[in-house]
């Protein structure tokens, strides 16, 4: 089966996450989004390190899933502060700094 | 039998950074044993200390040039060094605001308006992790410029920005406000952060390497497919241009910098543009500089119209923090102008204009910070009318740094300004230096604008006056000024340290 398939996949995964994002509308499902870009990431660095015919590749996707569970931390933590305080976690409802 | 080679760390080369990361894990052990009463002050002499000693660890390693250290992964020269003084400097002076005023939540995760949060501003608690949260922060930006593979870079763009999306939900006023700017703080730095290790991915896959000496050879000898190294450097470039707050990326910018408690907004807009504008020169300068003819069209595009954007939209705030956000994208435009300008004069006009403008709007968010009425802060620009006849000295300190944001001679902005269009024109970009000049003059209206309201304008509302909880605000504002002006009248000496030292180890 030929590898750039799974390049194919990443980019696919990646735009999906990118384009949920920006149309959906509460932050948990963006934060999955996110999410899903980051693990497209991680497909696309374990391709590459298939075909270049090393390591590093997946050793950076290590990397990035510790990062991304940081991420996790702090942003659900945040999100649920909001949730606390609006009974919502919307973004179109948290547009106080909007003019 | 393989023989099996201990790595060489180099601690000596890392030592500043080591010293403020250890400092910070320290800072969450305060946090943990220290009695909350007493955290306050443990913290308020902890954190300076580390600051210090880290300082005076970049002075003594300033010699040292290696693109060895932890095993090639932290690349240690002069734009480096540099820039971790410059951090550091200006993480001192943030400090002395953040210790000063009353500006973050007693309980951060108290909702607002709830008893217990009346329970816990009648105790007189206040949210004492901004200090390692702080200190996390700085070992990432110091760590950030220093990076010399992906993964170093990611890891330290991400420590560098996990606390900042923390500590802007910390305000102590206008709690629903602050929490709001956290969130889409956090949600566009992960979106942006995610299409940064996305790009990484293709660069690796490009060279096949994580090491930017290797990616470096790679772009040179164009070994593999362009349209994978493109999308790379545009995706990176997003990450990047996101943590300056270039324009498309800067939506965040003005909701942050308002919503934000002001200490943090100043400390933010000063400290991560050095560090994310340093580790712009260097992906830029010695990554993919084989693709010079590639990536300068598209920047050069990004910094004319963040430039313009910047000083345009900000004629039209009402909020000071709005309008210094708005003056910040203005500036990372015109920092982006020395980046295009790919060449030494570039990198050394960059590091001057990062540490003029990080000590003039860490100065002007410090004054911010003061102009307060019963409730707090006053942001709104219209109440500031008259402060010129009711605090003289403060109201001229506030035009100075203003004058250094227009870059008006006998300011540090002038030099910076100059030096930057200097090598942009020695670049070859003369369009660059016309829209650039052309904005400073755009941006020049409204800064003068708002020392017209604060001097030549009636007053219009009496509760608002200048308040000094204690000296340190005092002592931070002041020296903000004597540098903006010493760098401005005798700005010589400093740039021929910034030259002597201001090149990329390769």
């Amino acid at each position: 089966m030929d590898i750039s398939y799974y390049l194919y996949l990443s980019a696919i995964l990646f735009t999906i996450g990118a384009v949920g994002v920006v149309i959906r509308r509460n932050a948990i499902v963006m934060f999955m989004c996110i999410e899903l870009m980051l693990n497209a990431a991680n497909l696309a660095f374990v391709t590459f390190a298939r075909i270049n015919g090393n390591l590093e590749g997946q050793m950076v996707a290590f990397f990035t899933m510790v990062v991304a569970a940081c991420e996790v931390v702090v942003g659900l933590a945040i999100i649920v502060m909001i949730y606390r305080s609006r009974r919502s976690a919307s973004v179109d409802d948290a547009s106080l700094l909007r003019r | 039998m393989t023989v099996f080679n201990t790595p060489s760390l180099q601690y000596g080369a890392l030592l500043p950074i080591l010293t403020v990361f250890i400092g910070a894990v320290i800072g969450v052990l305060v946090e943990t044993f220290v009695k909350p009463t007493m955290r306050r002050f443990v913290h308020s002499l902890l954190t300076p200390a580390v600051l210090l000693v880290a300082l005076f660890q970049v002075i003594a390693n300033r010699e040292t040039v290696t693109t060895t250290a932890a095993i090639g992964s932290v690349v240690i020269d002069g734009p480096v060094i540099i820039a971790q003084g410059i951090l550091l400097l200006l993480s001192l002076l943030a400090l002395l605001f953040v210790l000063d005023v009353d500006s973050f939540a007693p309980e951060a995760s108290a909702l607002p308006g709830s008893e217990e949060e009346k329970r816990a501003i009648a105790s007189g608690k206040q949210q004492t992790e901004i200090f390692p949260l702080m200190l996390f922060s700085i070992s990432g930006m110091m760590l950030f410029p220093a990076a010399s593979d992906l993964i170093t870079l990611f890891v330290a763009l991400e420590v560098l920005s996990l606390p900042l999306y923390l500590m802007a939900g910390l305000s102590r006023r206008r709690r629903l406000f602050s929490q709001e700017s956290a969130l889409k703080y956090f949600l566009l730095g992960a979106y942006s952060s995610a299409f940064f290790i996305f790009g990484a991915a293709f660069l690796y896959g490009y060279a096949g390497a994580i090491t930017f000496p290797e990616i470096r050879n790679a772009v040179i000898e164009s070994a593999g497919n362009d349209v994978i190294l493109l999308i790379g450097i545009v995706f990176v470039s997003v990450g990047l241009l996101f943590k300056v707050g270039a324009v498309p990326f800067h939506a965040w910018t003005p909701d942050v910098y308002q919503g934000a408690p002001t200490p943090i907004t100043g400390f933010m807009a000063a400290a991560t543009k050095v560090a994310a504008f340093l580790a712009t020169l260097r992906i830029f300068y010695t990554v993919v500089d084989g693709a010079l003819w590639q990536w300068q069209p598209m920047l050069s595009a990004v910094a004319i119209i963040t430039m313009a954007f910047g000083s345009i939209v900000a004629i039209a705030q009402r909020d000071v923090k709005r309008m210094l956000a708005y003056s910040s994208i203005a500036h990372a435009g015109f920092l982006l102008a020395g980046v295009v300008a790919f060449n030494k004069e570039g990198l050394e006009s960059s590091l001057f204009y990062l540490f003029a403008y990080g000590v003039a709007t860490l100065g002007a968010f410090g004054i911010v910070t003061l102009i307060r009425d019963g409730q707090g802060e006053v942001t709104d620009l219209n109440r500031w009318a008259g402060l010129g006849k009711k605090s003289p000295a403060m109201a001229s300190l506030f035009a100075l740094f203003l004058l250094a944001f227009a870059g008006i001679p006998l300011t540090s902005g002038f030099i910076g300004k100059f030096s930057i269009f200097s090598a942009a024109y020695q670049g070859g970009l003369q369009s660059l230096v016309i829209v650039g000049v052309l904005s400073s003059a755009v941006a020049a209206f409204f800064y003068i604008r708002v020392i017209v309201l604060m001097f030549f304008t009636d007053a219009s509302d009496p509760s608002v006056s200048v308040t000094l909880p204690t000296r340190r605000s005092l002592i931070g504002v002041w020296s903000a000024a004597i540098v903006t002006v010493a760098l401005g009248v005798l700005p010589t000496s400093t740039l021929r340290f910034i030259t002597d030292l201001a090149i990329f180890a390769r």
